[in-house]
C-alpha cells in the first residue's frame, strides 16, 4: 500500500465521521447520510484499487486514471466558483436594497 | 408649451418637478460650490446621496439645505444614483437629472439637457463631450473612451458618441423603466444598454466637462481609466452569461 492511499483513507474516514456526527445530531437526514456513505465509500474503493478509476478513464478515453480525477475536480471547482460568484452578486444586490431603503427611510423621519 | 417657458429655469420649476441627483463620496472640497450653483439657477429639489463619505460631505450638504440620503456603507456610484432615482420617484419627480459632485459639469448645461424631455422629444438625454461644445478631455482618456465605445457597439449595439458621460436627464417614465442594478461604475454602460433594450427615445446633448486638477487627481472616477474599463467590460460579459 502506498503512503498516499493511507492518507486518502484517513481523510475519507475523517469526512465520514463528520457525516455520522451530523446524522447523530439529527442535522442531516438518513437519506443524506446514505448519500455521503456512497460517495466516500466509492472514494475509498478508488483509493485502494486504482483499477476502478482506470476502468472509467479508459471508458471515456483518458489515458491516465489520475487525470480523470483531476479533470472532474477542476470542473467541479469551476462550477462552484461560478455559483458562488452568482450568489455573492445576489447578496450584493440585496445589501444595496437594504442600504437604499434605510437611506430613504431615515430621510423621511427628519 | 410655449418656447418662452424654457427661457429660465424658474418657469420650468413651476410646471415640472425636477430632481437633481448628486452621488457623493468624499467630495467635501467641491460639493459646496456645486450646490450653490444649482440653487442659484433655481433648482429646488436637490438630492445628495452621500455614499458613506468619511469627510464633511454630509455636513456641508446639510448646511446648504438640500436633501441628504445617507448610505450606511459604501455601495458605489451606480447604487447611489439608483437610491436618488427611487427617492425622486417616490416624491413625485417629473424629471430626474444626474449630476456630479466634483464640479466637472456645468449647471448651465442642465437646461439644454431637460428641454427635449419637457418637449417630449426624448425619454432620456445623455451628455456628450464629443459633439458641438469642447471639453478638454485628456488624450489617454480619449483612448480608453474609444475602446469603451467599440466594446459597447460590438457587443451591445449601443451607438453613441460618448458612452461614459455621467451627465444625464430622464423623464419619470425612463427612470421607472431603467433598472440600475450595477452598484459600481458599470452603471454608465448598463443604463445605455437598458435604453437600447427597452427602446427608450434618447438624445445626445453637447455638454462641457471641465477636467480640473482636482477632478483629475480624484481617481475614484475610475470609469475613465483603462484598467477599470477592462474590468467593467469583463464583468458585464460575465453578468450576461449568467442571466
Amino acid at each position: 500500500m502506498e503512503p498516499i492511499q493511507i492518507i486518502l483513507v484517513i481523510f475519507v474516514f475523517f469526512a465520514l465521521s463528520r457525516a455520522y456526527l451530523r446524522y447523530s445530531e439529527g442535522k442531516i437526514k438518513a437519506a443524506e447520510f446514505a448519500f455521503w456513505i456512497v460517495i466516500w465509500v466509492s472514494a475509498i474503493a478508488a483509493a485502494l484499487s486504482p483499477k476502478i478509476v482506470g476502468f472509467f478513464s479508459n471508458l471515456i478515453g483518458i489515458g491516465r486514471p489520475a487525470d480523470l480525477i483531476i479533470y472532474i475536480a477542476i470542473i467541479l471547482l469551476f462550477y462552484l466558483v461560478f455559483r458562488s460568484y452568482v450568489m455573492i452578486d445576489e447578496i450584493d444586490q440585496k445589501m444595496t436594497k437594504i442600504v437604499r431603503e434605510l437611506a430613504i427611510g431615515r430621510q423621511k423621519k427628519k | 408649451m410655449g418656447r418662452n417657458r424654457f427661457d429660465n429655469n424658474r418657469g420650468i420649476n413651476n410646471i415640472m418637478k425636477i430632481f437633481i441627483i448628486i452621488p457623493a463620496h468624499n467630495e467635501e472640497k467641491s460639493i459646496g460650490p456645486v450646490l450653490d450653483n444649482l440653487k442659484k439657477c433655481g433648482y429646488n429639489d436637490i438630492v445628495v446621496v452621500n455614499d458613506f463619505s468619511k469627510d464633511n460631505t454630509e455636513k456641508i450638504a446639510r448646511q446648504k439645505g438640500v436633501v441628504v440620503l445617507n448610505h450606511i456603507i459604501n455601495r458605489g456610484q451606480g447604487a447611489s444614483l439608483a437610491t436618488g432615482n427611487e427617492y425622486a420617484l417616490r416624491n413625485g419627480a417629473d424629471i430626474i437629472v444626474h449630476f456630479d459632485a466634483d464640479g466637472q459639469m456645468m449647471v448651465e448645461d442642465i437646461l439644454a439637457m431637460i428641454k427635449p424631455i419637457i418637449e417630449k422629444k426624448a425619454d432620456i438625454t445623455l451628455g456628450s463631450r464629443f459633439i458641438g461644445k469642447k471639453s478638454n478631455v485628456p488624450k489617454f482618456k480619449m483612448f480608453t473612451l474609444m475602446l469603451g465605445k467599440i466594446f459597447l457597439r460590438t457587443f451591445y449595439r449601443v451607438r453613441l458618441t460618448d458612452s461614459q458621460c455621467g451627465f444625464r436627464a430622464m423623464s419619470k417614465k425612463a427612470a421607472e423603466t431603467i433598472e440600475i442594478k450595477q452598484d459600481k461604475m458599470e452603471h454608465a454602460s448598463e443604463i445605455l444598454v437598458e435604453i437600447f433594450k427597452k427602446r427608450l427615445k434618447y438624445k445626445e446633448i453637447p455638454v462641457t466637462i471641465k477636467y480640473t486638477e482636482y477632478s483629475k487627481e480624484h481617481t475614484h472616477h475610475g470609469r475613465f481609466h483603462l484598467w477599470s474599463g477592462i474590468k467593467i467590460a469583463f464583468k458585464m460579459m460575465i453578468k450576461r452569461l449568467m442571466q
